[in-house]
């Protein structure tokens, strides 16, 4: 669907989802994550901005080097040399996350934040029983607690991902790629963050037991009311599980939006070009090809990110970058192609 | 004519060799197939994680013998080919694998995986026809010599090397090309250019594919038949388009409704049992039907004997599962 052919439902995307405004947790601004090369500095994130609202779901979705992964690791600050923050600001509950150090950041790290890694099942100790990898995680941050309050609380943590409780005593090789997973999310969970990054959560899993812990990170946010921030490139996936989705490509984030909204609607080419490009079982479709590279992210591109691979592409495109723009109600986009009232120019 | 391919009766078990005293995992179980040589097709084999796949591919590309049961290219046995044929055989089946950053040596340049078969097949009697043979199987991919061959493996993006590896299939004149999961770790956009070159070599060139994947909605978009495992088993069988449009095994059945649909107004469709505990699919069945643990529809009569493949639809359209059987129902 382009935007075009649907200028005349202008009223009907103004779903709304998520709570108000105001009540954001995390508040990212112009983040800039930077990869020192030899030959100059390849720009991963570029001047990122975005809100997470209590409770609400975003989905990051990009091609591969887009920035996602990145984005996501600065937010915990895991940013590895070459790699730097080069500048912006990152608050969580009003810390600004880039200016922590030591102690402080140790603290704030999973306690507020926390991390379910890209293939999550590889990141467990295998020598380790799944209850003293939680344990282990409880004590660090708690301190001192009772070996019966423990148990209790693992076994609980255990039950409010669907796992039995005998995983307590299990070794991870003893559990199936679905569980081990949905032990990652127990453990992401154990104390009560504020904000859980999943990075592609259910990439290395097969469409039931991506299913299953799709339904269970749902659950779990319903429950415990945390925000989350989930990367992938599963558009159909994403449909399911969030609120709001964030489309990037090289670096930047190119259109912003309720699910819904975006499902419904899309301005940008390139999020155009990802919907089109979802295979389906529904219909059989010719395959969609792209042609042409992103550009080389060392050398700041004059005028929009997208240009060499937008089908649109326009003279003023080449000169001036996009600003983002809401063009819907939350719906916001940065594409020379719209007026301000999303009426397509050209 | 014999056909390209001939699987009959292959079974493939790990384990329980005489100084293993644990329990065996049997990987494939009576596994029939058939390729014809032509027209070329793209048979796909889909299937969870652990459901045989690729032990399937294993097996054809030569990899792993058969515990039992025959592999039957072009006439002739697999395990009974003298060494010349044996030689042809991995000529004509080539191979391309799910991880295109995997298979590349780090050390050397791309241009390396292309001199290698050209001297180990003896393609080529000068350096320029060699040259021109590495630029023609690259434009069939759609890249050039020039600006691929003199890099590294890392230089390259994971599109492009999937795509060079396409090509190195492609350079041998293959009659089969076993493609494993070839495009699960490339991203959206350049999955429907791998497809498309599989769809070209398909059409164009007479190649055919055996194309593994846990994908059913590339496997409708470009399959011409499907095998659907499960656990080792053939679960459904038939015309890609048929199956995955009318799914009859109640497995195929999960497996089509948890398919994340790209529509936030449609939740995940079916029932909501699919929290089975995974722990307790996972224990096969000694007699009877292996979906049995996790099925919404089972009946005693399947812990009884493993259920037959029973037709179904139109054009070899088979579902092994008791609910189609005719002759029970008529009985009863």
């Amino acid at each position: 669907m382009t935007a075009a052919t649907t200028i005349d439902s202008v009223d009907t995307v103004t779903v709304d989802r998520g709570p108000a405004e105001q009540d954001a947790i995390l508040d990212i601004r112009n983040l800039q994550v930077f990869y020192s090369t030899p030959t100059g500095d390849v720009r991963a994130v570029d001047n990122v901005s975005f809100k997470v609202q209590r409770g609400e779901i975003i989905g990051l979705v990009g091609e591969s080097g887009c920035g996602k992964t990145t984005t996501a690791m600065a937010i915990l600050r895991l940013v590895q040399p070459p790699g730097r923050i080069a500048g912006g600001e990152i608050n969580l509950d009003s810390v600004n996350l880039a200016d922590l150090e030591g102690d402080d950041l140790r603290e704030t790290r999973w306690t507020k934040l926390s991390l379910i890694p890209q293939g999550a099942m590889n990141s467990l100790n295998p020598v380790m029983r799944i209850s003293s990898q939680i344990k282990d995680t409880i004590r660090t941050h708690e301190g001192r607690i009772s070996n019966r309050e423990l148990k209790e609380r693992i076994l609980q943590l255990l039950q409010l991902v669907g796992l039995p409780s005998r995983v307590y005593d299990m070794y991870p090789h003893e559990l199936s790629g679905g569980m081990k997973q949905r032990a990652c999310i127990a453990m992401a969970i154990a104390l009560d963050p504020v904000l859980v990054i999943a990075d592609e959560p259910t990439s290395a899993l097969d469409v039931v037991v991506q299913r299953v812990v799709g339904e269970t990170l749902l659950d779990v946010k319903e429950r415990l009311g945390v925000s989350m921030i989930v990367i992938g490139h599963d558009m159909g996936l994403m449909a399911q599980l969030v609120d709001r989705l964030a489309v990037m490509y090289a670096g930047r984030i190119v259109e912003f939006a309720p699910v819904e909204s975006i499902f419904n609607e899309q301005f940008h080419p390139y999020t155009q070009l990802l919907i089109e490009s979802i295979p389906s079982i529904k219909e059989k479709k010719p395959l969609k090809l792209t042609e042409g590279l992103t550009h080389d992210l060392r050398t700041h591109m004059q005028g929009c990110i997208f240009q060499l691979r937008c089908p649109h592409v326009m003279d003023i495109c080449r000169e001036e970058n996009p600003p983002m723009r809401a063009l819907r109600s939350r719906h916001e986009t940065a594409c020379h192609l719209y007026d301000d009232d999303g009426v397509r120019l050209h | 004519m014999a056909p390209l391919l001939d699987i009959k009766k292959a079974t493939k078990i790990y384990g329980g060799g005489m100084l293993s005293a644990g329990p065996v995992t049997v990987a494939l179980q009576d596994y029939d197939l058939t390729i014809e040589e032509s027209p070329a097709t793209i048979t796909t084999i889909a299937g969870e994680s652990g459901s045989g796949k690729s032990t399937l591919a294993n097996l054809v590309l030569g990899f792993t013998d058969l515990t039992s049961g025959q592999i039957i290219y072009r006439g002739r046995d697999l395990a009974e080919m003298t060494a010349q044929e044996r030689i042809d055989y991995r000529r004509e089946v080539q191979a391309v694998f799910q991880d295109p950053y995997a298979v590349y040596n780090p050390f050397y340049r791309v241009k390396h995986v292309f001199d290698l078969i050209i001297r180990n097949f003896k393609m080529a009697s000068s350096k320029a026809e060699a040259r021109d043979m590495i630029e023609d199987a690259l434009n069939v991919v759609g890249m050039r010599g020039e600006e691929v061959l003199e890099k590294y493996p890392h230089q390259l993006s994971g599109g492009q090397r999937q795509r060079m590896m396409m090509a190195r299939a492609y350079m041998l004149k293959p009659k089969l090309i076993v493609a494993d999961e070839p495009v699960s770790m490339v991203d959206a956009s350049l999955r429907a250019m791998i497809l498309d070159i599989m769809l070209r070599l398909r059409d164009e060139e007479g190649m055919s594919f055996l194309y593994i994947t846990h994908d059913l909605s590339t496997a409708y978009q470009i399959g011409d038949h499907i095998y659907l495992l499960y656990q080792g088993s053939v679960a459904e069988s038939g015309e890609a388009a048929a199956v995955i449009e009318n799914p009859k095994h109640p497995y195929v059945q999960l497996l089509l409704d948890s398919i994340p649909v790209p529509d936030p107004s449609v939740k995940w469709g079916g029932d909501e049992a699919t929290t089975i505990d995974d722990e307790e699919m996972r224990v096969s069945v000694d007699s009877g039907c292996r979906f049995y643990p996790r099925c919404t529809q089972r009946m005693d009569r399947c812990l009884e004997a493993s259920p037959v493949p029973f037709p179904v639809g139109a054009n070899n359209h088979n579902a092994s599962c008791f609910l189609y059987d005719e002759e029970a129902k008529i009985l009863a």
